[in-house]
């Protein structure tokens, strides 16, 4: 089998090995639970709880705010404490509900879907959106949107982002290995809404075994089957994946979909599949507590809501003191600087680390040319940082900066340890805000 | 409990920029050895000299402008032993200190320290006192009368090739020997210090320069000997590739090694000189920011490479 890959990208120290052959152990919850109304892009959602209300787990707190949006539900069963401002793993402060949990963990009653052949395209994708499905790769981006481009018989490829090449995560790979069944019924699930489409899992080859696993129980299926990436950060970029596998490109202003598309990750599709069979809403999902600084790292199967300080004692505490401390992988991942935050839809990880890499003095760029050897958009990173630092905004857009996908590919790779994701990054963000005011 | 807040990525590469001037260091070495070797102790005390003085002047510069101080990067020293490998042996002492002070102060210092300098400090230097002790720079022979073999070869006459490869002929003190330059291109290659781009089309295009207009036709040792002889090795594999004074674009770096070659072509051949290879590179130098402006790369997913551009155009031709 043919290895399928990108241009660009990079090798860093994966520390998969720390948390790879945990189980996944379910997480109780000791602190209250924090619902930040605003864990998805789009329009936050609308609370429908109000303070002293009891709730079972499973009931719906904030109904979507639009249709790019989605609903929040309880995740254990208790009164509803507060809806105040709350700090997210985001490092903002988000409107949020917070439940007392009274320990009973009672829930409403599921009422699960009838068989797949009996239900139209809308009845699946409505299933999704109130079940509050959204990307768990990071985007969070509302899945029953993704799932409803304009032509579904334009979509041949519904790709599984198996990838997982953030450095240290091991959520999606513990997944495959135990449940892969699940994965398999959600992309059926996902498949069913496109009549042309090929399901395909798309498995980097550190994941031999998942691969394996996964192959064994497509086989016999003519729609879908199994490709092996080369491992390599960023193999899970939407974009880089999508060319792997089907040698299609498509820049950052389009979407999958133009290329014929659906990418999911794994993740997101168990709860599809969750959605649609057992009628049960989106409450929790896995999380990897890993890092050199943390007793024992663990896969966790986490109740949304909980606290990342719940995380990292059920994972037997810190060891010494971490200089930095990560919600999701050390390549895309946010810094946190408050610890009792809420594990949202989008956490993949808690990564605690002893030392902090990314604290050495930057020096002058000598143009060695790496960052562009690395990077995936085939831009020039070191040129767009200098356009960035100048306010330099038309050169930057000439030089193509804004198809720079934040990947940090640039950044890891500079001998003179200059942050160019971050000049490039806050310069992108300037222009798009510049670009909606208009 | 203070935690360290940054934007992402948190982990960086080992890699930094004196690791990899240290390494362009010991791909010299091999050259700067041969050098010494063949021209004895003399030539390894221009070395000291020269690398000193280079180191020291950098070091007070910083020092005195309140600047921080970035000896330890190691790009005075690669600056230092390629401005000493240019020097022919019976040059005075003291030029590689006036060379190594024109380098650090005017050409790298001057303009923003590493990093800012425009043209290669050590090539600028070269030129510099090339044009100011002509005679001292081209006293290859102690008094004595006789030519580098490249000399030799612009008045028409034949040249021992496989002298010149191996390096037991004249010529200034680290460029005598291609085998040794080689051997350090091969460390620059392993270690990922350079890519081929620039020296392969350099050298490429010097080729097909000397095939259509050296006078010679297809000549295999006429081109053995222009290959082997002068500056070019050195220059190919350690001036040209110098990162901050050659084009970061890919396609602007090939473009860069074609002109290098055309232009060493055309001093060589049509010049006064026999030697072409410094002022190709710093005049190439000079034009590295047009050629910039000229090859941004297409970003992924742009372009005719773009999925929906592909289709629509297919499409157009189906109907």
């Amino acid at each position: 089998m043919s290895v399928l890959t990108f241009r660009g990208g990079i090798h860093p120290f994966d520390g998969k090995e720390l948390s790879k052959e945990k189980p996944i152990q379910k997480l109780l919850p000791v602190r209250d639970l924090v619902y930040p109304l605003s864990q998805h892009i789009g329009a936050p959602a609308v609370p429908i709880v109000k303070k002293g209300d009891s709730v079972l787990a499973g009931q719906m707190l904030a109904e979507a705010g639009g249709f790019v949006s989605a609903p929040i539900y309880a995740s254990v069963s208790g009164t509803v404490k507060s809806i105040e401002p709350r700090l997210t793993p985001g490092g903002i402060r988000v409107n949020s509900i917070v439940l007392e949990n009274d320990g009973n963990y009672k829930e409403v009653a599921y009422e699960a879907g009838k068989p797949l052949e009996q239900l139209s395209a809308d009845e699946v994708t409505g299933a999704i959106q109130k079940a509050g499905v959204v990307g768990m790769g990071g985007a969070g981006f509302p899945t029953h949107v993704k799932l409803s481009p304009k032509d579904r018989s334009q979509i041949d490829y519904v790709i599984a982002n198996c990838a997982e090449c953030e450095p240290y995560l091991t959520s999606d790979y513990r997944r495959m290995l135990e449940e892969p069944e699940k994965l398999i019924e959600g992309m059926q699930i996902i498949l069913s809404l496109f009549p042309n489409a090929k399901g395909v899992f798309a498995v980097e080859d550190n994941k031999v075994d998942c691969a394996l696993k996964l192959e064994k129980l497509v086989k016999g299926q003519q729609n879908m089957e199994v490709k092996t990436l080369k491992t390599k950060y960023p193999q899970g970029s939407e974009r880089h994946l999508i060319y792997a596998v089907t040698k299609r490109q498509i820049n950052s202003t389009q979407l999958p979909a133009d290329a014929g598309c659906i990418v999911d990750n794994v993740d997101t599709i168990c709860s599809v599949r969750q959605a649609v069979v057992e009628g049960r809403p989106l409450t929790s999902r896995i999380v990897t507590v890993t890092g050199d600084a943390i007793k024992d790292p663990c896969n966790f199967e986490v109740l949304l809501g909980t606290s990342h300080l719940d995380l990292i004692e059920a994972a037997g505490g810190l060891l010494g003191e971490p200089e930095k401390i990560i919600s999701g992988g050390p390549m895309m991942g946010n810094p946190l600087f408050e610890l009792d935050v809420p594990v949202v839809k989008t956490s993949s990880a808690l990564l605690c680390m002893s030392g902090d890499e990314a604290a050495l003095e930057p020096q002058a760029c000598i143009s060695c040319g790496r960052c562009v050897d690395v990077c995936p958009g085939q831009i020039v990173p070191s040129r767009l940082a200098s356009f960035a630092a100048q306010g330099k905004q038309e050169e930057f857009e000439k030089w193509n900066g804004m198809e720079c996908c934040e990947c940090g590919c640039c950044s890891y790779i500079c001998p003179a340890k200059r942050h160019l994701t971050q000049s490039i990054k806050t310069m992108r963000r300037q222009i798009l805000a510049q670009r909606r005011k208009k | 409990m203070m935690q360290h807040i940054s934007s992402n990525p948190h982990v960086r590469a080992k890699d930094s920029t004196s690791r990899i001037m240290l390494l362009v260091c010991i791909a010299l070495l091999p050259a700067c050895g041969f050098g010494i070797y063949q021209f004895g102790i003399r030539a390894l005390f221009h070395i000291v000299i020269t690398v000193a003085v280079c180191v020291i002047t950098e070091y007070l510069y910083q020092y005195f402008m309140k600047k921080r101080i970035t000896v330890s990067d190691f790009s005075a020293v690669v600056t230092g032993l390629l401005l000493a490998m240019n020097l022919p042996v019976y040059a005075p002492l003291w030029i590689g200190a006036v060379g190594g002070v024109f380098a650090i102060l005017v050409v790298k210092q001057l303009f923003g320290g590493i990093g800012q300098n425009f043209m290669n400090p050590a090539l600028a230097a070269r030129c510099f006192l090339l044009i100011s002790f002509s005679r001292h720079m081209t006293n290859f022979f102690d008094g004595q009368s006789g030519a580098t073999p490249l000399a030799v070869l612009k008045d028409g006459k034949a040249v021992d090739s496989w002298d010149m490869i191996l390096g037991t002929c004249e010529g200034v003190i680290g460029e005598t020997s291609v085998i040794a330059i080689l051997a350090g291109a091969v460390i620059l290659l392993m270690a990922g210090v350079i890519s081929i781009r620039i020296p392969a089309c350099y050298l490429a295009s010097f080729i097909v320069f000397l095939v259509l207009f050296g006078g010679k036709g297809f000549n295999l040792s006429f081109i053995t000997a222009h290959l082997a002889g002068g500056g070019l090795m050195l220059g190919a594999w350690f001036m040209a590739t110098d990162y901050v004074t050659s084009p970061i674009t890919p396609k602007g770096q090939i473009l860069y090694g074609i002109i290098l070659g055309i232009l060493t072509g055309i001093f060589r051949i049509f010049g006064n000189s026999a030697e072409g290879v410094s002022y190709a590179i710093i005049f190439g130098n000079l034009l590295v920011p047009l050629i910039e402006k000229i090859t941004i790369p297409t970003a992924f997913g742009k372009g005719k490479f773009n999925y929906v551009t592909q289709k629509t155009a297919g499409g157009e031709k189906h109907e």
